[in-house]
């Protein structure tokens, strides 16, 4: 009997047996569409995280107050550490100190409630300077952002972000009209543009914000301090990017008047926050997969207990077949190739599950999956490898019983 | 295969099979020495007990025998192993059994081509020469019909063509009328009759004495020996009828 044959003889008896085949196969099935699954949620937890640090703008590295720690991780800066100053950026700025630097915004961040109007919204009252639109490559759908002059005087002038405008004003054109922060009244000069960051967190959103100039933003909360949330300082290209590192490190300590090992500030680069924010998910991403591989191993057991039902089932049948000429070794492949049939199947209903989760997911709940081909492809793999395997032992029992016991049962 | 009675198809000598069970050894067949040729109508009867399923089973090359040898159209398969045993048994016998043994997910006609798929015959003439097969047996209008959509003598007649379907050198009957009413019965020994009178060698297995009588020769075995008359022998099928 070719295998051609064998194939049509397995097929027979999974379509034979429906509802037990498609029992067999629940295990794979479940199996397949977790590892589906949980290696899309993976992936797409990673880009959008790098979508989040595409969109703070290119060749960027971030200064914050606070120490860092020994290698790669960062320790968020303390409450009360105003290590980080307006005269800080200002040295940055200086060609002279940093010659590889081709911009900085020094920014900070507050909390605010904005009425417009009845309309209330809690959003991020975000104070910087004029460059924070080309650093961080911010284009505008309406209006214009503000100018140096503005700067200087601490001018009453604001730029909403897409969400915040959307909230404030749900008709009509913002630029132009007023809101109201802390008692003071911000003319809406402009509005900026969708950054394509996805974020569900509204202290994080780059879409949720009021930018004012800096110098407002001191007038509004009533301090005198210089200090910054952050510094956003921007190489001239990627290839100067860890020139303009050195040069930023070593002009910081040298102000600061601290060595490296006690350094008050800590720099970032997008790639850094990158490898953080993924090594958090990756750990995430194997335990999930882990536990789907697990389920995989459990189907896969399903797949022999079944298996060797049906060989006890089928005595009969295999001692005809035997009888009639078949040799252990087609019994064998026979029984070898249902067991990859089931298998195969319920990978193919898994990844099917699988794919279809991807796309009904991300609607539900707020995350966004990836479809990997590639996680498709191997999760079709291991389910062949898993009915191969599994089958094995199931396959050699019916190889190895005797025709005579087998005709004799009835 | 076509000039009968000109080579010899069985030949047992000195068959004796025992089993091991347990501390004792039950010997199932004592010293048996049959030749059968080509073209013989045999029957084998005995009461259950006799080692006449276990004759069957060496017969048919289900089983060795522990010692003696046994010729099947000429070649020595007393210590084959299991794969040879499966072609030989492939192409030498076609099996006849008492439950028919169809395969219930398969068509009459696809039930009869399963030994030629074994065989390695495949495409149109595997199905050419089941559905000879099959007419043969007089079967051809139930080709598509499942075991289950047949009468009993039905099947028995699709198992039938399917030990046909090999052109094999014997067919071995076990019980074949075991399960089946008088009259499919007598319609499945008309056919073993119709084969015969062309010229295949059939051996039969029973324990009944009529349909023993259907055969030329009437092999008895009792106690695992064999004892031989000729069934058309009047006076011994009365005496036989009283046992």
């Amino acid at each position: 009997m070719n295998w051609l044959e064998t194939l049509r003889t397995a097929a027979d008896a999974v379509r034979s047996h429906r509802m037990r085949s498609l029992l067999t196969m629940l295990g794979i099935v479940i199996g397949i569409s977790s590892v589906v699954l949980t290696v899309g949620l993976g992936l797409g937890a990673q880009d959008k995280v790098r979508s989040q640090i595409d969109a703070l703008g290119s060749n960027l590295l971030i200064v914050s107050p606070g120490s860092s720690t020994g290698t790669g991780g960062v320790r968020g800066g303390f409450g009360s550490a105003a290590t980080l100053t307006l005269a800080d950026a200002n040295t940055l700025a200086n060609s002279a100190v940093a010659p590889d630097v081709s911009r900085v915004a020094p920014t900070t961040s507050t909390s605010t409630s904005l009425t417009a109007g009845t309309t209330n919204w809690t959003s991020r009252i975000v104070g910087t300077t004029t460059n924070w639109q080309q650093v961080r490559a911010r284009t505008l759908t309406a209006g214009r952002f503000f100018t140096a002059n503005e700067l200087a005087d601490g001018a009453d002038v604001t730029v909403l972000g897409a969400d915040t405008a959307s909230e404030l004003f749900s008709r009509g054109n913002p630029v132009g009209q007023t809101i109201t922060a802390d008692g003071t009244t911000l003319t809406v000069i402009g509005v900026l543009a969708e950054s394509g960051a996805t974020s569900s967190s509204s202290s994080t959103s780059e879409d949720d914000l009021a930018v004012v100039p800096i110098t407002t933003a001191q007038q509004l909360s009533g301090s005198t301090s210089n200090a910054v949330a952050s510094v956003y300082v921007e190489a001239k290209s990627a290839d100067l990017l860890s020139a303009a590192y050195q040069e930023v490190d070593a002009a910081l300590l040298t102000s600061h008047d601290v060595s490296s090992a006690s350094a008050d500030f800590s720099i970032a680069t997008q790639d850094a926050l990158l490898a953080t924010a993924n090594s958090t998910n990756k750990t995430m991403t194997i335990l999930l997969a882990g536990v789907a591989a697990i389920s995989l191993l459990v189907g896969g057991i399903g797949v022999m207990n079944i298996m060797l039902v049906s060989v006890t089932e089928r005595v009969r049948e295999i001692g005809l077949r035997k009888a009639l000429g078949a040799t252990p070794s087609a019994i064998r492949r026979q029984f070898l190739i249902e067991a990859s049939l089931l298998g195969i199947i319920g990978g193919l209903i898994g990844a099917a599950i699988g794919v279809v989760g991807a796309l009904v997911l991300p609607s539900m709940i707020n995350q966004p999956v990836s479809i990997s081909g590639l996680a498709i492809l191997a999760a079709l793999g291991v389910s062949l490898g898993l009915g191969v395997g599994f089958g094995v032992y199931p396959a050699s029992r019916a190889a190895r019983l005797t025709p005579i016991d087998a005709l004799r049962s009835d | 295969m076509s000039t009968s009675g000109t080579r010899t198809i069985i030949e047992l000598a000195g068959v004796r099979k025992t089993y091991a069970t347990g501390a004792a050894a039950v010997e199932a067949l004592r010293g048996i020495d049959v030749r059968i040729e080509e073209g013989e109508y045999v029957a084998i009867i005995g009461p259950s007990g006799s080692g006449k399923s276990t004759l069957m089973h060496i017969l048919g090359c289900l089983d060795v025998p522990t010692e003696g040898t046994y010729e099947l159209a000429g070649r020595d398969v007393s210590d084959l192993a299991e794969a040879e045993l499966a072609h030989i048994r492939n192409r030498e016998i076609g099996f006849v059994f008492q439950q028919f043994n169809l395969l219930p997910d398969m068509t009459a006609l696809r039930n009869v081509a399963l030994p030629l798929a074994y065989a390695g015959v495949y495409g149109a003439e595997r199905e050419e020469r089941a559905r000879h097969a099959l007419d043969r047996v007089g079967l051809s209008d139930r080709a598509d019909h499942r075991p289950g959509e047949l009468s009993g003598g039905q099947q028995q007649r699709v198992a039938v063509a399917r030990a046909l379907v090999t052109e094999p050198s014997m067919i071995l009957a076990d019980e074949p009328t075991g399960n089946l009413d008088s009259v499919s019965s007598a319609d499945v020994l008309a056919l073993f009759r119709e084969l015969h009178d062309a010229g295949r060698t059939i051996v039969l297995i029973t324990h009944e004495n009529d349909v023993a009588a259907e055969a030329d020769r009437v092999l008895t075995i009792r106690d695992g020996r064999i004892t031989e008359r000729a069934a058309d022998d009047a006076a011994t099928k009365a005496k036989v009828g009283t046992l």
